[in-house]
């Protein structure tokens, strides 16, 4: 009797040990939704693709394949990802979401950089266009639609910030749920129930440029990019707020800051023997910094103020990352070196955290736990979508006739 | 890409404050000029001698001043913002806003802390780096350096002791400098055991003593022979004598023989942690070809790798050991050096023992180890390369990505038999006068040398021309310091030496 009651003791304690035994090098990462980045949405969501013309999207996309590589590529990346997910359904009647495919930031300059001006005609017309040959839009008006806007300030389609405030998100996309890269806590530009998500980073050349793991991490801070924008804003004070300047002019001597302008060859592999590299703002305040940092092990050190980091849900940011606030970033150095050895630890170990990784990306084709998943996750937790979105009949909420002049005219 | 967003903003605010005044200049082309149109051509005159006199930001100012409310869009702009613009590095903790006293605007319409515009480029007093915070960011660097290591390095290191052969010579210090500072360096417990012929010497002792390390330091009675030959055969028991060592102290760890003229990569250290119980890595050897002839290199016959200096464990595809590279002594024959000073290339044994590593339980008399080891206590005398401790040569385990790494370098360079240095290389009682520094060959100074220095001048003076310039003004710093003419007779004694190389 006494031996079987020892004999279970043993084994259930050995059982414990088993589920209590953690990875020395990965830490589990928590968010405030929950253990949710290796959450499955198949099965917990279903998603209808609209068939646009290829107007919107095909045939821009032939126009100019830079679209694939660019920042802005998550929209292109996520329709066809929906097309051949076991989340779409080709019954609308028992989605719970619309999506609605345009690649409204494929209009580049010689450059390669997007023009937003024809973007509120574009996604203006598809909606004129789904509104009237389905039904599903006008018994929501968008409630239960999603858009991906990867732009610099999302649906407000305007590179500049004071431009975009101006025009605020537009009028007919503000009950849909914007899928979007940037994010700013109390700021026209970002809705309510938004979802943000990461820039696109091209996922095989990070992983072509790994360095063995071994390899110590000698730079302390790590910055490639400018902190003047000659171009648009030569004295400095309006480019990032004046952040970025201000971290040039106050560590530019110091040898713990291996902070500049070039183009390095190297970048990636630099990074990865950084133990902090800045993510600072620029025009908008996110970037694919905080990507490359994540993937590449390097503790993000995000200087912008209210900002809305990716799936900040689901990741809890705070744990893994350095926040700066603008004004501080003259004591960046005190900031940075007084954090305790041990929280550094903590940090790196968290990032080293594969599904961490993998939830920053868009691989194709896709694995389980990517930035596609993390999308519908969010999209699944917005569900059920509440009574009060179905709309009576002949009831209308949205004004279609809002906006600028400019944005009514025809695509 | 973006259009100057200074430009757009400036454009749209003079756009708005005189909108009015448009039409009422295009209709002033026409008849007779009413006063109020009068007034606004006057008043745009004004703005724009004002514009030009104070240039864009004060002029903006100014308008501001005058048209404040209604023609004013953005009530984003705040004119805080505006006279942050005045001072454009504020310092902190100045507080920009008391500059202009103006009407307090709203801000943007949901509260937020972020205000579009522009901003002050904020700058410490003191924009240079904090020695406190360098010296804590190094140890957090450390800190962060040794987690790597402990997760991505080798678990469970094990002591390290290197058995080094030496004797007391002018190249000692060269040669036993490089392999302390490399062990030195070593991130594992380490145990140094320096054999040397000849017996214990102050010489060797102060040398290793620097180290800081666990040294053991034992003598050997022979003397250090002149022929290479020899030299290698009495290397070998100086080894076995360390090897003795290990036993009768019951060290524990990974015995490697450091030659003292060879070089180490910090790579070997951490692989051969990797070693069960014998281990071979590659070296590769520096044979100093000085004579080498070409066309007997050409002749060689088809061997893999024929060029490689390379000595170690060869493998097959499946990563076993198939054999031994060794180093082609073919284009050497008949011209090796024979005598330690001979000019000639000094060549390698078969198999260096450098090459070679193993678990110090091997050597241990009891406890249990393979059976292929010999017992050392049986073996001595001639012992001609490291495969013969073991009974069966195919047990040698190959480390370094099976020999494919090389991971140190043997080199032998020695000094002429009859060279001479200062004990401790500290020069006491100082040198003999070759050039005093009075009569040192300047051109401005005439020559005025003795005998013996003649032959000298013939090199120097083409070399005088181009170097006029430095060599006078370091007489006249070298006259002017009160120092011993020791001091400076040694100085111009190297100085002259590096005009003779």
């Amino acid at each position: 009797m006494l031996v079987v009651v020892g004999f279970v003791f043993i084994a259930l304690g050995f059982a414990w040990s088993i589920t209590a035994e953690r990875n020395p090098r990965t830490e589990r990462i928590s968010g405030s939704a929950g253990d949710v980045l290796e959450d499955d949405p198949v099965g917990r969501l279903k998603v209808y693709v609209y068939e646009l013309p290829s107007k919107y999207n095909k045939k821009i996309l032939q126009k100019d394949p830079r679209c694939l590589s660019h920042m802005f590529a998550a929209e292109i990346f996520m329709h066809r990802f929906l097309l051949s997910s076991p989340v779409r359904t080709l019954n609308p009647e028992e989605a719970d979401w619309f999506y609605t495919p345009i690649y409204a930031t494929c209009d580049l300059t010689p450059t390669g950089l997007p023009l937003p001006f024809k973007s509120p005609r574009m996604v203006r017309s598809a909606i004129q266009l789904i509104s009237s040959s389905w039904p599903y839009w006008n018994r929501t008006e968008g409630a239960d639609h999603f858009f991906v806007v990867p732009h610099d300030f999302g649906a407000c389609f305007h590179y500049q910030e004071e431009k975009a405030i101006e025009r605020g998100i537009l009028p007919i996309l503000r009950r849909a749920t914007l899928v979007q890269t940037f994010g700013q806590r109390n700021h026209v530009c970002l809705n309510e129930g938004s979802i943000t998500i990461p820039p696109y980073a091209p996922p095989q050349k990070m992983q072509a440029r790994q360095i063995p793991p071994d390899t110590p991490r000698s730079i302390f801070v790590y910055f490639r990019g400018l902190f003047y924008d000659v171009n648009n804003d030569p004295e400095g004070g309006y480019y990032a707020r004046g952040a970025r300047a201000a971290v040039w002019e106050n560590f530019k001597s110091n040898p713990l800051f291996d902070i500049s302008t070039e183009h390095p060859t190297t970048y990636y592999e630099d990074m990865q023997r950084a133990i902090f590299c800045l993510c600072p703002l620029g025009w908008a305040p996110w970037s694919p910094r905080l990507v490359e940092a994540v993937v590449f092990g390097c503790i993000p050190v995000i200087i912008a103020d209210d900002i809305v980091l990716p799936f900040a849900d689901a990741i809890p940011w705070e744990e893994i990352g350095v926040f700066v606030a603008e004004e501080d970033v003259p004591k960046l150095d005190k900031i940075l070196t007084s954090i305790p050895p041990h929280v550094i630890l903590r940090k790196q170990r968290l990032l080293a955290n594969p599904s961490m990784k993998r939830a920053m990306l868009f691989p194709q084709p896709t694995l389980p736990g990517d930035a596609f998943h993390q999308i519908l996750n969010g999209l699944a937790r917005k569900l059920l979508h509440p009574k009060s979105v179905y709309l009576k009949p002949g009831e209308k909420i949205l004004n279609w006739t809002a906006g600028p002049i400019t944005d009514l005219k025809p695509w | 890409m973006k259009l100057s967003a200074l430009q757009q903003s400036y454009l749209g605010r003079r756009s708005n404050s005189f909108r009015s005044s448009g039409p009422l200049d295009s209709s002033s082309d026409g008849a007779f000029k009413s006063p109020a149109a009068v007034f606004w051509l006057v008043l745009h005159g004004l703005s724009c001698l004002i514009s030009l006199l104070l240039g864009f930001r004060f002029s903006r100012l100014v308008f501001l001043l005058l048209s404040t409310s209604s023609t004013y869009t953005s009530p984003f702009h705040s004119p805080t913002e505006l006279a942050k613009t005045l001072d454009i590095r504020s310092v902190i903790p100045a507080d920009p806003v008391g500059n202009v006293p103006l009407p307090f605007p709203n801000k943007t319409a949901t509260n937020s802390r972020v205000v579009v515009g522009r901003h002050g480029i904020r700058i410490r007093p003191w924009p240079h780096p904090n020695p406190v915070e360098v010296m804590k960011a190094h140890r957090i660097i450390e800190r962060v350096q040794t987690e790597q290591r402990l997760q991505f390095g080798v678990k469970d290191p094990r002591k390290i002791i290197v058995v080094t052969p030496t004797y007391v010579r002018t190249f000692q210090s060269l040669h036993l400098t490089g392999v302390m500072h490399s062990l030195m360096l070593v991130p594992y417990d380490l145990v140094w055991i320096v054999v040397e012929a000849g017996g214990v010497s102050n010489e060797t002792a102060s040398l290793i003593a620097k180290s800081g390390l666990r040294t053991i330091h034992v003598g050997f009675s022979q003397r250090m022979p002149n022929s290479w030959d020899e030299r290698h055969k009495l290397e070998t028991k100086m080894r076995l004598r360390g090897l003795r060592i290990v036993r009768e102290k019951i060290l524990d760890g990974i015995v490697i023989f450091a030659d003292d003229s060879n070089m180490h990569s910090m790579e070997l250290f951490d692989e051969i942690q990797n070693a069960k119980w014998f281990g071979a890595v590659s070296v590769g050897i520096l044979a100093n070809s000085a004579n080498i002839d070409e066309t007997v290199v050409e002749k060689r016959g088809e061997e893999e790798n024929p060029r490689l200096p390379v000595q170690g464990p060869a493998c097959n595809v499946s990563n076993m050991l198939a054999g031994w590279h060794t180093f082609n002594t073919l284009p050497f024959a008949g011209k090796s050096a024979v005598y330690i000073d001979d000019r000639a290339t000094v060549l390698p044994r078969k198999l260096e023992w450098s090459g070679f590593v193993l678990n110090s339980r091997l050597l241990w008399k009891d406890g249990d180890k393979p059976e292929w080891m010999k017992d050392i206590d049986t073996l001595d005398g001639d012992i001609e390369s490291p495969l013969d401790l073991v009974k069966d040569p195919s047990v040698v385990e190959p480390l370094g990505s099976c020999g494919r790494r090389v991971l140190l370098w043997w080199l032998r360079v020695e000094a002429r038999a009859d060279s001479k240095f200062p004990p401790r290389w500290i020069i006491d009682p100082p040198l003999e006068v070759t050039v005093p520094s009075k009569r040192t060959p300047w051109p401005d100074t005439p020559p005025e040398l003795p005998s013996h220095e003649k032959p000298v001048i013939g090199i120097q003076e083409p070399i005088i021309k181009h170097t006029t310039k430095t060599r006078t003004s370091r007489s006249k710093r070298r006259s002017k310091r009160k120092h011993d003419e020791t001091r400076t007779d040694r100085r111009t004694t190297g100085f002259d030496k590096t005009l003779q190389n």
